[in-house]
């Protein structure tokens, strides 16, 4: 057990070894050091990990929405990954005011024809880019702000019929989700 | 050092001994030890068994056994792809909803969904069972003392009669294995009842032997991935360990009044 | 005196630090230059590991809380997600079911060191009380978190244990529904088990730093049970006995992973993959293993209250333990007499744990009174007695130089090879 007790106990001073010993030691110690760093290390990771999705959250990371009941100008909102998302159904109006606006004129310049995959279906994250409250204009009722679109209520953003940010602190506009059409009535998000 | 080794054993004595002790009711023989490919210290599981288990599980017993932990995208691990388990999870209907006008409504399944309940719950189970319940199979392994052994034992251990002099029980079934003997469920596994892809013949302890390594992957499907952490842990542990030992020789090396 | 405490520290930043609120000084002195008996055997490893023991523990429980739900309808089916669906969810669960294993392993081998090297006696009494709250507390939190998982085992566990203080007269029942939140083991139960395991160990923290003070201030005791006469006979703390410590983790680890990795439900109970169902009562409910000696005891009296007094007795005389040993020796290693009565009850505890894990019928019922008979025994009758007619061999004169006198029977305790004198 106790290995002072093992140890060959020639009468050397104390702290007797030195030159090639001390750095064999030096270099073992630095090596264990080292090691023992790198599995603490390892340790960490599964713990960090433990915190992101799991996968049972990954495994509903997408929705299939159908689009046939919803009427021309009428907008519906659907839950995808614990976020709204806005589906609407344009009208020729709507359209036509989407790719009259000059973009040199957005403070976020985008195309219209690069936010949707068919001109008459938008889908949008409902979620200001601003700082994270949903904006109106989904019902009937709700103010649409000045351009159409949507309006945030929380620090008066304005959005317009394309979901570009148009006056207002968001930064960006409303985000496109990946999805795609499963057929001509159907798409799935995510 | 015989005293440090005596305590050490009784260390080990407490630790390992005791758990041991108390399963078991009264006179059913111990299930006979299997080989199987998940058994061992590395075993992994037979993917072609398995799946094969997975078929015997959708077309026996999930006519009343529930595996509500388990979801078709599980099926990946036991080597499915993702179109053969979106073909599967479209065979069921799965309750959803409420839908827009608050009703519920069925759906095909998606591989995000739990495997499907035959029953809605367990009083509605009990009522179609003669009062029994079929439990619940997702853990079965885990939830057995004697283990993968036991329900293969269990499901190859029917009798057609009592052993002689044993009056018979009416609704009831003789096993050899089942704690006290009578089992409400049936005779599950008889030959050639369901039709193996791969040409397998489907013997009783074929399906058997298929269904309990389905069933071993069902309770524990991080098997593999555990014990593949565990050898690299231990050995690093180990060779740390030896370091760390040659370092405590050296610093202690010192000490020689 | 108001100033800056001087310090010795060279990096600046750390230097003040130290000088503003002298932490790094402190550590220093306690843990690097903290002057320490130099004949340690590794029996002396364990109370660093069970250190290490219970922040695993609470790291891992931490992240668990993180996706559990304690709620009766969920908390088997989350604990499942956990194992299934959270990223190495499996890992930190196993680790934490089996890491509170190993730490009744580790605790109970520091408790029968500390039995077997007299460490309880003057001047550390308290230093060993408060080592018994420290493992009531342990017992209370694991009793809790065995709950959590609401598998059949955790809720007529819950149930049988509770149901404990309802031996006590006239206030027993009031006290069991008041344990409850309700008329049975359920939501409320379930709910405050939960924060209780949360707390309690925190509340071990606590303990575990005032036991440390303690033990700083007394110092350690060693194998041969005598107090160091000078420097001769101690060294620093650091790096002697960090290398030995990190070497026992190491060690300690390799058996822990085997156990995660490997057997991670040997040490568990197959019913509590069942979920709870409050009709149906397991066939054999046993405690976990590290409760089984006590578990024995409550069940070798067949008179109920009797049973839970002297269940809750075993942990009790732990406490008085120091006035009840009468023998001014430390280290049974001087105790000839002692000695085959020290290792008789460290086995009849073993053979306590198996009667506890036996159903209590039969030959089990006798050997568990017998167990108890002698646990008891050995405390209150078998200690205080052997103090007074014991005649103990010499004691060396001092650590680093145990031969000189009387050195003829020491070195049949082969456990330290005495140090030569150089």
């Amino acid at each position: 057990m106790a290995d002072a007790a093992t140890a060959p106990s020639t009468g050397t001073a104390p702290h007797g070894s030195t030159g090639p010993a001390e750095t064999r030691r030096d270099f073992l110690k630095l090596t264990t050091a080292a090691m023992a760093a790198v599995g603490v290390g390892a340790v960490v990771w599964p713990f960090i990990q433990s915190m992101n999705p799991s996968a049972s959250v990954l495994a509903l990371a997408s929705t299939e929405v159908d689009l046939a009941p919803i009427t021309e100008g009428q907008s519906i909102t659907v839950m995808w990954r614990g976020k709204p998302v806005f589906v609407r159904h344009r009208t020729a109006d709507d359209i036509k005011a989407a790719n009259d606006v000059a973009l040199n004129t957005l403070p976020d310049p985008q195309a219209d024809g690069a936010r949707v995959q068919k001109a008459e279906w938008l889908v949008m994250i409902g979620v200001c880019t601003h700082l994270g409250c949903v904006p109106l204009g989904q019902r009937p009722t709700d103010a649409k702000g000045d351009f159409g679109g949507w309006f945030c209520p929380c620090h008066g953003s304005h959005y317009d019929t394309s979901g570009r940010i148009r006056r207002g602190p968001a930064p960006r506009n409303l985000d496109v989700p990946e999805y795609t059409f499963v057929n001509d009535t159907n798409i799935r998000i995510g | 050092m015989m005293r440090i080794l005596r305590t050490t054993a009784l260390a080990a004595a407490l630790a390992l001994g005791l758990p041991i002790a108390a399963h078991a009711a009264g006179e059913v023989p111990k299930p006979p030890a299997q080989n199987w490919s998940f058994g061992g210290l590395f075993g992994t599981f037979d993917r072609a068994s398995a799946q094969r288990g997975f078929q015997v599980y959708k077309e026996v017993c999930a006519a009343c056994h529930a595996m509500k932990q388990i979801s078709y995208r599980n099926l990946a691990d036991i080597g499915l792809s993702d179109a053969e388990i979106r073909a599967i999870a479209a065979d069921v209907q799965v309750k959803d909803g409420p839908n827009d006008d608050g009703d519920m409504f069925e759906r095909p399944g998606r591989p995000s969904d739990r495997f499907r309940s035959p029953f809605a719950n367990e009083k509605a189970a009990r009522a179609v069972n003669n009062g029994a319940y079929p439990v619940d199979l997702s853990l079965i392994i885990k939830a057995r003392g004697g283990g993968a052994d036991y329900l293969y034992a269990l499901l190859t251990g029917y009798r057609d009669e009592p052993p002689e002099g044993v009056p018979a029980m009416d609704g009831m079934h003789w096993n050899d294995y089942f704690p006290g003997h009578w089992i409400a469920m049936g005779r599950p596994l008889n030959d050639d009842q369901v039709t193996f892809a791969d040409g397998t013949p489907a013997t009783t302890s074929q399906m058997a032997r298929d269904l309990t390594t389905f069933m071993a992957w069902a309770a524990e499907p991080e098997l593999e991935e555990r014990r593949a952490m565990g050898v690299r842990v231990i050995l690093f542990l180990i060779i740390l360990a030896g370091m760390t030992y040659g370092v405590k020789r050296k610093i202690w090396a010192d000490l020689k009044h | 005196m108001v100033g800056l405490h001087k310090s010795e520290m060279k990096n600046p930043v750390v230097r003040w630090i130290d000088e503003r609120l002298p932490i790094p000084s402190m550590l220093n002195q306690e843990y690097a230059k903290f002057p320490t008996p130099k004949n340690f055997n590794y029996f002396w490893n364990f109370g660093a590991l069970a250190m290490v023991n219970l922040v695993i523990m609470i790291v891992t429980g931490i992240f668990l809380a993180m996706h559990y739900t304690p709620h009766t309808s969920y908390a088997f089916d989350s604990v499942e997600r956990i194992m299934r669906d959270v990223n190495f969810g499996w890992l930190i669960r196993y680790i934490h079911m089996n890491g509170a294993s190993m730490f009744f392993i580790v605790v109970f081998i520091h408790i029968f060191r500390g039995l077997y090297y007299g460490s309880y006696k003057a001047p550390r009494e308290l230093l060993w009380i408060l080592g018994v709250v420290i493992l009531l507390l342990m017992m209370a939190t694991a009793f809790m978190g065995y709950v959590l998982p609401w598998g059949q085992m955790s809720f007529w566990g819950a149930t049988v244990i509770t149901n404990l203080f309802s031996a006590f007269p006239i206030v027993g029942e009031s006290i069991v529904v008041w344990l409850w939140g309700g008329f049975s083991v359920d939501n409320p139960t379930l709910n405050r088990f939960f924060s209780l395991h949360y707390l309690l160990p925190f509340l071990i923290v606590g303990v575990v730093f005032l036991h440390v003070v303690a033990l700083h201030i007394t110092g350690s005791n060693n194998p041969l049970g005598i107090e160091p006469k000078g420097p001769q006979d101690t060294i620093p703390f650091h790096p002697y006995y960090t290398i030995k410590d990190t070497f026992g983790l190491c060690i300690y680890l390799i058996v822990f992973a085997f156990l995660v990795f490997f057997m991670p439900n040997y040490l568990g109970h197959a019913d509590n993959y069942i979920p709870a169902n409050p009709l149906v009562t397991p066939a054999h409910i046993v405690p976990e293993w590290y409760f089984l000696p006590f578990y024995a005891i409550l069940r070798a009296v067949p008179d109920k209250l009797g049973g839970v007094l002297l269940m809750f007795g075993s942990i009790l005389v732990l406490f008085v333990l120091p006035w009840l040993d009468t023998s001014p020796v430390r280290s049974m290693k001087f105790r000839p007499l002692a000695r085959p009565f020290f290792w008789m009850f460290a086995i009849i505890c073993v053979v306590l744990g198996y009667a506890g894990a036996m159903p209590a019928e039969g030959i089990w019922v006798t050997v568990s009174q017998v167990g108890t008979a002698y646990y008891f025994m050995y405390f209150l009758v078998i200690l205080p007695v052997l103090g007074k007619i014991e005649k103990p061999r010499p004691l060396p004169e001092s650590i680093s130089a145990p031969v000189l006198r009387g050195g003829g029977p020491i070195m049949a305790g082969a456990a330290a090879k005495p140090m030569e004198k150089a």
